[in-house]
């Protein structure tokens, strides 16, 4: 069966703040959505789709892509909502990808937003968790994943410095991204100095809550050529969302000869399997990783592959994922510097697409043709894409 | 479009609660029935697309409660949050992107365990509309209300229709509501919101449903029938109700005028067979009949009137029983799709009506129909 290929021609993206009073939901996304049009130099006539996703629970607002559709651009048009937690962001742009790679359509707008300051975020996420086993034990993002760090700090011989030095690293890389949310200039000691979440968790490693939307525009081979900007190919796709109870990736990393963090094994390598990838630190040039957590930052590249178990300390520490380094990670300044999650996934596709297009400026990544983006949500789950700047031999990836 | 098929179906009895049953049992029992319908195991499906909403389950990401349910366990998997017809369309797009094979596609409700006049209510703009207190009952009153003042369609007329559906039910086993009802007795029922009476309207009902969908590879060694996907179309209509013409459905004739160009349908009376629609509430079906363009606008009540669209007319419609008999909600969709496949394959049974080869399935999301999505469903490739 044939299949079209895909490439992101369009990007918007709101600067992130931690609060926008000056707009509404429907109106932040109509921010990007014009953006992402004045980008690709079209107009809503020629959207033939749309595709929306962000978390109900953040704004309180029930079939979101019907609410919207004054600022979505989707009037009269094919509107489908997507939602999958954490994944949101990264879902929607693979959907994005399946809609446009079906040959139905050619040029689909996609769209991640969150409104986390009209949220109790905390308060939501926790009612994604199951009421019986999962809710009484584990609070929110933070307690879930200190677990996973615990049992990191536990099997390696990793530091909480070591996780200190990967959020100094996106905080760096966000004084270069005028769209980021947090601009500062920590140090080391600055995070070691920030209170404890829940240890080894500090604030300094865990992301932010921002208000922030994106918006793509996914189109068809057919259709690549007229837009302005070089066509940002989707090479591969691919997720995992092993589990329905939190505790159980813990249980199962826990036991001797488990695995890291199965789902982003598994996905990335149905991803590496389809693109023929077997060195990621050489063979991409840049990644934009879903890390809400420091730790992340360590035990997650692990699992991707770009060094063994419990090397990951030496291989950040080396400066390989840093500016100027072999595979920079999240020039962006990731999502340690800002995280509206239902953009968050989005926004990772959004920086490649620009990075491969050379469109980065103070951050731009010289000579980026091969990227990789990872979304993170749910209880622990994973969804990997690969972009690049060259054609992929064929559809169906 | 490449051909890509419907080749299982399961689904839950439609039940008003099923308290011992969580949202995973009720997954599981409908994706195993889809799934030995199919005549495969778990290990042919490629990939899955699960349909549920936040609000209805009260869990960010409803998804999640389902995940091993469904059978998902190591393979690709997606959420879409919308009627059951949209996530099944997203499952077809799926297979005709080249990625995938075959693929299960399945939805659950539980109303049992909703507040649906509040979750109903968060629809609407939080700082202009919901303070109202306007919620699906009140908003679909106003559109009937405003269909029924243009058209000189009458509550009657809707009646009749609640008296057909609800008749039609008893052939059908999952049904949750069989009724043996006169005009009389819904025109006596009480109001819930004028002119939208009690008898004019959905249950609250718990249940789920899957099917198997696969390209033309997969469909060829199946166990069942393959009932083949003729044409898909979908559309989203202004979000403001004052935006909107109420008392038409623009955004179903745009879904329908997409669909039937795909299936190269010119005139719907003549090549489709029989009609499953999204019926919440009775006024609903004679106005999406005239959307789909089955009679001209303002036409359907005396087209149920004149009983073409019974069991035993030229156009039968919601020969199921329809929402109006049970509305897991989301489930619907899929349950609108199951029974054209099952009426197509002429595996209906009891309510299986002689020689469908076309029908047509339909499916809402978003206030009043806001949002349509149309199904064309063939036994011909």
């Amino acid at each position: 069966m044939g299949g079209k290929r895909v490439a992101v021609v369009g990007v918007g993206m709101t600067r992130q703040r931690s609060s926008r009073p000056d707009v509404n939901g429907v109106e932040l996304i109509n921010e990007t959505v014009r953006a992402a049009l004045a980008d690709a130099e079209m107009t809503r006539k020629d959207i033939d789709a749309v595709i929306i996703g962000n978390m109900d629970h953040f704004e309180g607002i029930n079939y979101v892509e019907a609410w919207s559709v004054d600022g979505n651009g989707g009037l009269m048009k094919p509107v489908m909502k997507l939602t999958t937690g954490g994944t949101t962001g990264t879902t929607v742009a693979m959907a994005g990808y399946y809609t446009v790679a079906s040959g139905l359509f050619n040029k689909v707008m996609v769209i991640g937003w969150e409104k986390n300051s009209e949220s109790d975020t905390t308060g939501a996420i926790n009612t994604a968790f199951d009421p019986f086993w999962d809710r009484p034990v584990f609070a929110g993002a933070v307690a879930g994943l200190a677990l996973e760090a615990t049992h990191y700090l536990h099997t390696t011989d990793a530091t909480e410095e070591d996780a200190a030095y990967v959020a100094v690293r996106e905080r760096k890389h966000a004084l270069n991204n005028p769209y980021a949310h947090l601009h500062i200039n920590l140090t080391i000691e600055d995070i070691m100095n920030s209170p404890y979440l829940a240890w080894p968790i500090k604030m300094g490693d865990m992301c932010p809550r921002t208000d922030g939307s994106c918006a793509l525009v996914f189109a068809s081979e057919d259709c690549v050529d007229d837009f302005p900007q070089k066509p940002t190919w989707v090479h591969a796709v691919a997720d995992r969302h092993l589990w329905a109870l939190l505790s159980d990736p813990y249980g199962h990393e826990a036991r001797e000869g488990g695995s890291w963090f199965a789902s982003l094994e598994r996905a990335s390598q149905d991803v590496y399997d389809k693109v023929g990838i077997t060195d990621p630190l050489k063979q991409f040039d840049v990644a934009e990783l879903y890390l809400p957590y420091s730790f992340a930052g360590l035990r997650w590249m692990e699992a991707l592959g770009f060094c063994d178990r419990g090397g990951a300390p030496a291989l950040v520490r080396s400066g390989a994922t840093d500016m100027g380094g072999e595979c920079p990670v999240n020039p962006s300044g990731g999502v340690m510097s800002s995280n509206a999650i239902g953009a968050t996934g989005l926004l990772r596709v959004a920086e490649v697409a620009l990075q491969i297009q050379g469109r980065c400026e103070a951050r731009q990544v010289p000579g980026a043709e091969l990227a990789l983006v990872t979304g993170f949500g749910g209880a622990m789950w994973s969804d990997v894409l690969i972009l690049g700047k060259d054609k992929p031999e064929k559809a169906g990836r | 479009m490449e051909p890509v098929a419907v080749i299982g179906v399961g689904m839950t009895e439609i039940k008003r609660e099923r308290r011992a049953d969580s949202y995973a049992d009720l997954v599981f029992e409908a994706v195993r029935k889809a799934l030995n319908d199919a005549g495969i195991g778990i290990a042919d499906i490629d990939n899955v697309v699960t349909v549920s909403n936040d609000f209805f389950d009260g869990r960010t990401i409803s998804s999640m409660a389902i995940q091993d349910a469904c059978g998902a366990y190591d393979k690709n998997i997606t959420t879409v949050e919308e009627d059951g017809t949209l996530g099944a369309l997203f499952g077809v797009m799926r297979i005709l992107s080249g990625s995938y094979g075959t693929t299960l596609v399945c939805a659950h409700h539980k109303g049992s365990e909703s507040m649906m006049n509040l979750i109903t209510n968060a629809m609407f703009d939080p700082v202009y509309e919901r303070f109202l207190g306007i919620d699906s009952i009140a908003s679909s009153a106003i559109q009937a209300r405003a269909y029924m003042d243009r058209y000189g369609v009458t509550e009657e007329q809707c009646a009749l229709v609640s008296v057909k559906n609800h008749g039609n039910a008893f052939r059908n086993p999952v049904a949750q509501l069989p009724l043996k009802l006169t005009v009389e007795e819904v025109m006596a029922s009480p109001y819930l919101a004028e002119p939208i009476k009690v008898l004019d309207s959905c249950p609250i009902s718990d249940g789920a449903a899957a099917i198997v969908l696969s390209g033309e590879e997969g469909a060829k060694g199946s166990a069942r029938k393959p009932v083949w996907i003729k044409g898909l179309g979908y559309c989203c209509d202004a979000f403001h109700l004052g935006d909107r013409d109420l008392a038409n459905s623009p955004s179903l004739a745009e879904a329908a005028r997409m669909a039937y160009a795909q299936a190269g349908i010119k005139k719907p009376v003549e090549q489709i067979d029989l009609v499953e629609l999204y019926d919440a509430f009775s006024y609903m079906e004679p106005m999406w009949l005239e959307g789909l363009g089955f009679c001209e606008k303002g036409g359907g009540g005396a087209l149920t009137e004149s009983g073409k669209t019974a069991h035993e007319g030229p156009l039968p419609v919601n020969t199921s029983g329809g929402c109006l008999s049970g509305n897991p909600i989301l489930v619907a969709g899929l349950n609108r799709i199951i029974e054209c496949v099952l009426q197509i394959r002429g595996d209906a049974g009891e309510h299986q009506v002689d020689n469908v080869k076309t029908a047509l399935a339909q499916g809402i999301s978003g206030v009043c129909g806001q949002s349509h999505c149309v199904w064309i469903l063939g036994g011909e490739k």
